[in-house]
């Protein structure tokens, strides 16, 4: 049997339970985007600290349980190249959105903004494009 | 301080369901978003998983004047669908199908993956003071 969904269904408490205690502790949308993109332009100045304890915790957390034998392996699926190009799509573009899979997908779209809902619909069906380009081009799908 | 502590607790509870559901493997996020191909419906699972207690969250704040450590919550959404909105979510969505990756698991596989994911967040580092830049101008 496929355990993929189980994975995905607990992972993702676990993703809402995060975003929910970051709410009703802190007052703040958990959004890995905006809490990045605050750092990264100055933004964030008035919370930088939290921002920091935030992104050092998902960095670190992950990185311990890894080497305990949590999760799979993080494999490439594109060149160099592309990478650098998505990167600078992925930057720009949740920027220029307001947010990203965590803050539009998860926050928003719990609490039925309009706009979140239209930004998930957009980005997935673009990733789906995105897929399919990549197919084409023939890199590693 | 206890912000900063709720906030890592909150950033690694994040990373380690990123990680458990599989949002930090590239090859599997590619297959969850082959809407137009052989599609795996598991990123489904995972956005229910988390929009159900973050749903629960928002009704409970609802119900309260600030958050526990004193501040206060977000202002009510906004309904406002824009061309930024639009345009910003299809690149990310088109960078996130090349590479597999979004900004959150982008940030988890910072401590076990590989140069070319250190390339990527790299680039979207940079990607986001572009933005900074070009959005000073405009």
């Amino acid at each position: 049997m496929d355990p993929d969904w189980i994975s995905g269904l607990t992972g993702g408490l676990m993703i809402g339970t995060a975003a929910a205690a970051f709410l009703l502790l802190n007052g703040r949308i958990m959004g890995a985007s905006g809490l990045l993109g605050g750092l990264v332009d100055g933004s964030g100045h008035a919370n930088r600290a939290e921002r920091l304890a935030f992104a050092a915790a998902l960095i670190l957390v992950p990185a311990f349980l890894w080497r305990a034998g949590i999760g799979g392996p993080a494999t490439p699926v594109a060149g160099i190249g592309v990478m650098v190009l998505a990167g600078l799509l992925v930057g720009f573009g949740t920027r220029l959105a307001n947010g990203c899979t965590s803050g539009h997908g998860v926050c928003g779209i719990s609490r039925l903004s309009w706009r979140s809902i239209a930004a998930t619909v957009t980005f997935l069906l673009a990733g789906g494009v995105a897929v399919l380009i990549a197919r084409a081009l023939g890199s590693s799908a | 301080m206890m912000r900063l502590v709720f906030a890592a607790l909150s950033g690694g509870l994040f990373g380690a369901g990123l990680l458990v559901s599989g949002m930090t493997q590239p090859e599997k996020v590619r297959g969850w978003l082959d809407v137009f191909g052989q599609w795996d419906p598991t990123l489904g699972f995972v956005l229910a998983g988390a929009i159900i207690p973050m749903a629960i969250a928002w009704r409970i704040a609802a119900r309260r004047d600030r958050a526990m450590t004193g501040q206060p919550f977000p202002p009510p959404p906004s309904h406002r669908t824009d061309a930024r909105l639009i345009a910003g979510s299809a690149l990310f969505g088109l960078g996130w199908g090349l590479s597999g990756l979004c900004p959150g698991p982008s940030m988890a596989v910072l401590g076990f993956a590989g140069p070319p994911f250190w390339v990527f967040f790299a680039a979207m580092v940079a990607g986001m003071a572009l933005f900074a830049m070009w959005n000073r101008r405009v």
